[in-house]
């Protein structure tokens, strides 16, 4: 059955505040070369048969919340 | 008044909301499981703070399409009262009730403190006798409110502002903002104003014993109207 991968994102323009953290935390561990860490959500699931119509109203009804987050998805075999 | 406590699994407030509303507001509270179909006979609707849902995708998420929710929506629609405190906000905004979104705190940390907060509009229900700035307990991780520029700008413009984080004196300061929301907002209210949401909790202010009771004040509108 097909496999579905969805990356969720916070919206570039919104503080990530767990990813700053992070960002810190790599810095603090001596990995200077490192900045705008970014902290999403990966989402996977089977779906037969795949409709991506169905895909982005999931995304948009719950996966995903438009007024915060992007989102992006794949089928993968 | 006959006065709904949603309860979600994870749900953490409920009785809080529920023992406030009964013993310190005058009004008949019950709980209305988030499996139900229908509210019942209800005059408002209270969507309480807690963990929905273990917080599982978003906070408010899952809760925002239980099976209770479509009629919690259609009561809303109708113009009934609506209130979402703490999660209770968050699931509101889920759904869709209310603008916006919250996120974790700027701070990155839990936040569990006092807060004073000064009434924006005179719209709705909820807020048509609030006047008086309050202090209220906040109690939240995912508490910073956001919305497009565009709609914090409609938000700002049509009064939709509820309640904004401020000093002692009013004055919405970066320190009286506990968790970076935009603007210091601390609660909206949709367009007609019959549905609020807000991060601190009201329902743990009502009573004598518990130090604070400005929480009445905020909830002025349910004490009001009795009906035995």
């Amino acid at each position: 059955m097909p496999t579905v991968r969805v990356s969720v994102r916070l919206k570039p323009s919104l503080l990530d505040s767990a990813g700053r953290t992070v960002n810190d935390s790599l810095h603090g561990l001596g990995f200077a070369e490192v900045d705008g860490v970014r902290i999403g959500r990966l989402v996977e699931f089977q779906m037969d048969p795949v409709d991506e119509g169905r895909i982005r109203s999931m995304c948009e009804r719950l996966i995903a919340n438009p007024v915060i987050e992007d989102y992006e998805f794949e089928v993968v075999d | 008044m006959r006065v709904a406590v949603i309860q979600f699994p994870g749900s953490n407030c409920d009785r809080d909301a529920l023992l406030s509303l009964r013993d310190d507001l005058g009004c008949d509270s019950f709980y209305v499981w988030h499996a139900e179909k229908s509210l019942g006979d209800v005059d408002a609707v209270w969507v309480p703070g807690g963990f929905s849902y273990g917080d599982y995708l978003r906070c408010g998420a899952i809760a925002a399409n239980a099976a209770i929710m479509s009629d919690v929506r259609r009561f809303a629609d109708e113009g009934g009262p609506v209130i979402g405190v703490c999660n209770g906000f968050q699931v509101l905004c889920e759904s869709g009730l209310l603008p916006g979104a919250l996120l974790l705190n700027e701070a990155e940390r839990f936040v569990c403190r006092e807060v004073w907060l000064k009434p924006e509009t005179r719209t709705g229900p909820w807020m048509a006798n609030q006047s008086d700035l309050v202090e209220l307990p906040v109690a939240h991780g995912e508490g910073r409110y956001i919305c497009e520029a565009n709609a914090l700008q409609q938000l700002e413009e049509n009064g939709q502002v509820a309640f904004r984080y401020v000093d002692a004196a009013g004055s919405p300061t970066q320190a009286a903002n506990p968790n970076g929301s935009v603007n210091n907002i601390a609660g909206v209210i949709n367009s007609a104003g019959n549905v609020l949401g807000m991060m601190p909790h009201p329902e743990r202010a009502t009573r004598a014993v518990l130090s604070r009771t400005d929480g009445r004040k905020v909830l002025e509108f349910l004490s009001g109207v009795r009906t035995g």
